[in-house]
């Protein structure tokens, strides 16, 4: 006989378990130094002029070290969004709708960013 | 769906409304806004990142990025990454159960919006001696 929770346990309103869970503290533990550099790199590059930022982002550690850094938040920017939509949104088409939302989203940030790195520091 | 037919009749606990504002209650949703407001903010960074593709763009976006509307932008981005930061460290140490008898809970929640202020502003002046 399959009781309710039994049809439920370990699944929760994504009906993938504690999965997402996991991610959203890997990828918080990978965020701490990323975002510390990440916002480190924000304020010593904010205002500069186009030379200097072009030339900081062609360095190869450095536009690796952001590519890690947009790896990890729009990873962690995705799961976070999700758990927030299935917190308030208890419409199940909707909630399907959005959460493919968030991943088009997610994604796209992600491949954008890491596409304006790559186009900068092979100085295309 | 699975109905609910058993529906134990219990009192239900009371509303957010008539409870008081914590410390803790505050930076908890305080948590959620900020990663809610850097999820959408990445956009901007995005923005930034496509503008250095050419000089022209990029002269233009410094342009706004130097009126005290963008500087205040730039600071708080930056001050939502820091605080997102400190909240989010302070689950992690959660997630281990210390940290969360009265007193620790609120020493914690205090220690994120006051260390974050801190940070983002020794952050800025760090940024600002080394360009000069
Ligand atoms: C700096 C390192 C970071 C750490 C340590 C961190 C940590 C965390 C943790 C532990 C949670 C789960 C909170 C909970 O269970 O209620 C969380 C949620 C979230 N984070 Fe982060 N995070 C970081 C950076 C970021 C960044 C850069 C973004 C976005 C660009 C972001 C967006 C979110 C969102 C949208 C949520 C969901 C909020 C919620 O459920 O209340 N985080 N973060």
């Amino acid at each position: 006989m399959r009781t309710p929770l039994n049809r439920v346990r370990g699944l929760g309103p994504a009906h993938s378990g504690t999965g997402h869970f996991w991610l959203q503290r890997l990828t918080a533990i990978a965020n701490i130094p990323l975002v510390i550099y990440f916002v480190f790199l924000i304020a010593t590059l904010a205002g500069r002029s186009h030379a200097t930022v072009t030339a900081t982002l062609g360095e190869p550690v450095v536009a690796l070290l952001l590519l890690a850094a947009i790896l990890s938040i729009t990873m962690h920017m995705r799961v976070g969004m999700q758990v927030i939509i299935e917190d308030y949104i208890h419409d199940e088409g909707l909630k399907i709708t959005l959460v493919v939302l968030n991943t088009f989203f997610t994604v796209g940030v992600g491949l954008s960013a890491a596409f304006a790195v790559f186009r900068i520091s092979l100085g295309l | 769906m699975i109905e609910h037919k058993t529906r134990v009749e219990r009192p239900l606990s009371p509303h957010l409304q008539i409870y008081r504002l914590t410390i803790t209650m505050a930076m908890s949703i305080v948590h959620r806004i900020v990663g809610s407001a850097l999820y959408f903010g990445m956009l901007l960074f995005v923005w930034w990142l496509f503008a250095a593709g050419n000089a022209r763009d990029f002269d233009r976006i410094n342009g706004w990025i130097g009126t005290w509307f963008g500087q205040l932008i730039l600071f708080g981005f930056t001050w939502a990454l820091l605080h997102h930061m400190l909240g989010g460290i302070r689950h992690l140490i959660w997630d281990t159960t210390r940290g969360l008898e009265p007193g620790e809970r609120e020493m914690l929640a205090w220690a994120t919006l006051i260390g974050s202020v801190t940070l983002t502003v020794i952050v800025w002046i760090v940024a600002f001696m080394m360009r000069s």
